[in-house]
């Protein structure tokens, strides 16, 4: 019999039976008796001073229960959105956001008022109804204008638009470039994007009146964090204020912060003392919910004419929105990982946080790592187009190549194999075959391109010693394992899910950690009545903190039932061997106890002297450092000169996070992440009109998600290298996909267009912009 | 000012009085209780509200409860009979074909509906079928090896038969 039964399997989930069969819960599925319907009245101007507002029509509508704005709502709120300023880098301008807007406006969307009414459909009526006098200001829409001196001001509490303004130094980079044969220079931009997750927000918030408890249902990654801070600005203990949290239907980092309506909503039911239930429309989340990239980086590199790549500089503009995003500063971390995966002499960032009047930007799968490997990626084929040589060799030269390694910041990649990704990649796509054939369809006036991606990322959110000096925080991970007494297995976890499917792969860790049936395994998470505080699920950290978390307690369970054993048996504990959950004494297998008999023992009579009854633990699992997956995507397109259209004839994925604990789950976790990479490279756009700022893509019409039609078939592979940084030896996937295939869907276009002259194409590369750049070339 | 509408869902005849405006993604889940059907776009983009009526696919945010007077639904929760998936849905189950849940009672109903149509579909006749439903977890990869296993299923020419609802799903299986 296999040590391992369940880690390392292709388990089907066990999420699914309730989802295909409609019978899951989210967040509109939450019905509480007498509950009356929240709609929140937006601002329609990027910018303006709000004069006053009249509820008196919208209060005598049908059906209305309250109308509620900024004065009502200071007087139970007690603070303003809480932003982790630990992580704004130079902490220069920390504005407050309270959640309802009371004398000015900064982003077209922002709450102004709201109406509760019996149902969804009479407090939107009565919404249309709230007359908002508004003194339109000028709306300050462009990075750099906003940076200028003496530009407008995006909220008249700052002193100008800069947010942060930091710089990071990697070692002597004027030495570095001095032994350059070639300098490029390249500017590259990050659209801003919608997450979209296909469940849009909402929450339902039940505040018992005089007895000051509330439950607050929310669909979120992160129940802990809402507790904390909705409760604390409410006044509500984290003893009496529960956050429950079920199926949630998707994430992608745009649900992990407390939102404004989770506060009021929650200040609405206190108020009308009523369960309050507010859903975010498509339109309102488009408008409302945070924006993920929304950068421009000035890049300079420096290289030796056989491809050594010497020394990189670059200045990373990053659009806040109006307000800090709560984790907005993260993406600051696209600096310290811009220089891929290569050996660099020197590395020289500068990251300039920039106010304008849009919704905020914040994490967005992959926050800043994408950022980091698009402009690496593209750099490095600038190289090597520049010095004629194979990209992949301009790569292979530079590749880190021995581990641990210390970068140029001081982060230390604890594993890794890139040219074996890169090689395995190659083959599988047949890349000599691939660039003969490019040369034969050249010939024909068809135009085919490859573009490589080989990246490394930084997972595992974290440990303490890394982000206790830069943010004072310790991004811990909680579990508690409880055997009961005929065996089976409650498991509380602090982290959450929203599609990643850790019900079923927490279980498989605990059934061969534990040696009990994966059947008879319970994994509970997003309700915090009944799990330990922890940080909730983003940065593909669940399984790495998480997962470690979940050992911890099993560790500690079995060192319980082997004292237990030992007790039984009357043996010395030393003596007792466990083998697949099946405790016995050296040398006498036969007689054996099952976990399950010891944790009957363990609530029953006759224990040993001084041991305390049951057989449970509580762990917290601080990592000793991030962990680091990487991996070779290569992409191959066909770009019709005529039209512009891109066609993608192969993706290619070679990825390596470590040991796998689910094959099928983190197949998934890479096709999903490797559309999204391949959707911002091609389709999406968040457009905001460049004068007044209104968003233009206010809709699904607008705003282009791929359907099934243009995704392609993507051809996965993987290696294993194993993370020493922790037992299980695993690092993270909820992120890679989209890490890696923005830039080489870029990368592949930039190739095909090469004999056009053209060196550099921007995203999303619609047909539209490559045409227009193919006619401009050919005049 | 109401109207009364009757109708047969899942198999069960209902009369209510609603509001003419009442869509009837809305009254599925809120009067009826029906709330596999789900909401995520608002402008008939996504698929999410995908249900059948008459035995076609259509949107039910897009469609108002009186138009549904005196007709049959079929909702999500109606698919499964006797405790038995609809191959669809174990096929979405077999091939990991859904993350967070959230797009897939729309895409099981367009599916059962595109394979009814049409019960051997090519990759681009599912393409073609299903380019009403959006799905941001999956990069659709496991949707459409889903479509194509239950179309096999459906016409005898799988491997594995359509297992039961109730029981494992531990088993392991090799990758």
């Amino acid at each position: 019999m296999a040590v391992t039964t369940m880690i390392g399997a292709r388990i089907q989930r066990r999420e699914d039976p309730k989802l295909i069969t409609g019978h899951g819960n989210f967040i509109d599925d939450v019905n509480l008796v007498n509950m009356a319907h929240m709609s929140v009245v937006r601002s329609p101007h990027a910018h303006a001073r709000i004069r006053s507002i009249d509820i008196s029509a919208a209060l005598a509508s049908k059906g209305v229960v309250a109308v509620l704005t900024a004065a009502d709502f200071k007087a139970v709120i007690g603070g303003p959105l809480p932003v982790t300023n630990a992580f704004v880098p130079d902490k220069r301008q920390v504005p407050e956001q309270f959640p309802i807007a009371a004398d000015e406006v900064a982003y077209a969307g922002e709450p102004v008022a709201v109406v509760v009414a019996e149902d969804r459909y009479l407090a939107d009526d009565a919404a249309q109804l709230v007359m908002v006098d508004y003194e339109p200001l000028p709306a300050v829409m462009d990075i750099e204008k906003a940076m200028e001196p003496g530009s407008p001001l995006v909220k008249s509490d700052r002193s100008d638009n800069i947010g942060w303004d930091a710089a990071f130094p990697g070692g002597d980079i004027d030495a570095a470039f001095a032994e350059a044969d070639v300098v490029l220079k390249q500017r590259i931009g990050q659209q801003r994007v919608f997450p979209t997750a296909m469940e849009t927000r909402g929450c339902v918030a039940d505040y018992i009146p005089y007895d000051n408890r509330c439950t607050l249902w929310t669909s979120t990654q992160v129940p802990h964090f809402i507790r904390l801070f909705v409760g604390g600005a409410l006044g509500v203990p984290e003893s009496q204020f529960r956050v429950v949290s079920h199926d949630v239907g998707g994430g992608f980092g745009a649900k992990l912060r407390p939102y404004p309506e989770e506060y009021l909503a929650t200040a609405a039911s206190k108020l009308t003392e009523r369960p309050v239930k507010w859903i975010e429309d498509r339109t309102e989340s488009l408008q409302a919910t945070t924006q993920g990239r929304g950068q421009i980086f000035d890049v300079e590199v420096a290289a030796k004419r056989d491809g050594t790549l010497l020394g990189l500089k670059f200045t990373q503009l990053l659009d806040i929105g109006a307000y800090h995003g709560v984790f907005s500063a993260f993406q600051v971390v696209a600096c310290l990982l811009g220089g891929g995966c290569y050996t660099w002499k020197a590395i020289n960032a500068r990251s300039i946080g920039v106010f304008t009047n849009r919704m905020s930007t914040d994490p967005y799968r992959g926050a800043g790592r994408p950022e980091a490997t698009h402009l690496v990626e593209r750099i490095v084929d600038l190289v090597a187009l520049e010095l004629g040589m194979d990209p992949a060799e301009v790569r292979r030269k530079n590749f880190i190549t021995s581990f641990p390694h210390t970068n140029n910041f001081g982060l230390v990649y604890d594993s890794g194999e890139y040219a074996k990704s890169l090689d395995r990649a190659m083959a599988n796509i047949d890349y000599p075959a691939l660039r003969k054939r490019q040369e034969e369809l050249r010939a024909k006036g068809r135009y085919t391109g490859i573009g490589f991606s080989t990246y490394v990322e930084i997972c595992g959110l974290g440990p303490s010693s890394a982000t206790a000096p830069a943010a004072g925080i310790a991004l811990v991970e909680s579990s508690m394992v409880r055997v009961h007494p005929a065996g089976s297995v409650t498991v509380s976890v602090g982290t959450h899910a929203h599609g990643q499917g850790h019900e079923t792969t927490f279980a498989q860790i605990v059934a061969d950690t534990l040696g009990v049936p994966y059947d008879s395994v319970e994994i509970r998470h997003g309700d915090t009545g009944d799990t330990p505080f922890g940080y909730g699920t983003y940065g593909s950290r669940s399984l790495a903190v998480g997962g470690m978390a979940i050992m911890a307690s099993c560790h500690k369970v079995v060192e319980k039932a082997k004292k237990l054993a030992a007790h039984a048996f009357e043996a010395s504990e030393e003596d007792i061997v466990v083998d697949q959950g099946r405790y016995s004494v050296r040398g006498n297998p036969g007689e054996a106890k099952a976990l399950a008999e010891l944790a009957f023992a363990s609530y029953g009579a006759g224990l040993p002297e001084g041991m305390e009854h049951g057989l449970e633990a509580v762990s917290y699992f601080d990592p000793p450092n991030f962990v680091w997956p990487f991996g070779c995507h290569i992409c191959a397109v066909e770009v019709d000169p005529e039209t512009g259209a891109v066609s993608i004839d192969r993706y290619v994925a070679v990825d390596d996070c470590g040991n796998v604990i689910n094959p099928m789950v983190v197949d998934g976790q890479l096709h999903g992440g490797i559309a999204q990479g391949i959707s911002q490279a091609l389709f999406e756009e968040v457009q905001y009109d460049d004068e007044t700022g209104q968003m233009l893509t206010g809709t699904m019409l607008d705003y282009l998600i791929p359907t099934m039609a243009e995704m392609p078939h993507f051809e996965l592979d993987r290696t294993v290298t194993p993370s020493p940084t922790n037992e299980l030896g695993v690092k993270g996937i909820g992120e890679a996909g989209t890490i890696a295939s923005s830039i080489a869907v870029i990368n592949a276009i930039t190739d095909a267009l090469t004999p056009f002259g053209i060196k550099h194409v921007e995203m999303p590369a619609r047909p539209d912009r490559l045409w227009s750049m193919i006619k401009e070339a050919r005049a | 000012m109401t109207q009364s509408v009757a109708m047969t869902i899942n198999g069960r005849r209902r009369e209510d009085h609603v509001e003419p405006r009442l869509l009837l993604v809305h009254y599925l889940r809120e009067v009826a209780g029906l709330t596999g059907t789900h909401i995520a776009c608002d402008t008939s983009q996504c698929g999410a509200c995908t249900v059948l009526i008459d035995g076609e696919a259509v949107k039910s945010c897009s469609v108002f409860t009186v138009q549904a007077n005196g007709r049959q639904v079929t909702t999500i929760e109606g698919l499964a009979e006797d405790g038995v998936l609809h191959p669809v849905q174990q096929a979405f189950w077999n091939e990991h074909g859904l993350q967070c849940g959230f797009c897939t009672p729309g895409f099981i109903m367009a599916a059962a509906y595109l394979l009814k149509q049409n019960p051997s579909p090519t990759d681009e006749e599912i393409e073609r079928g299903l380019e009403g439903n959006l799905c941001r977890c999956t990069g659709y990869e496991n949707i459409r090896k889903a479509v194509r296993s239950a179309s096999q299923a459906m016409n005898g020419t799988a491997a594995e038969p359509s297992a039961q609802l109730v029981g494992s799903a531990a088993a392991p299986v090799e990758d």
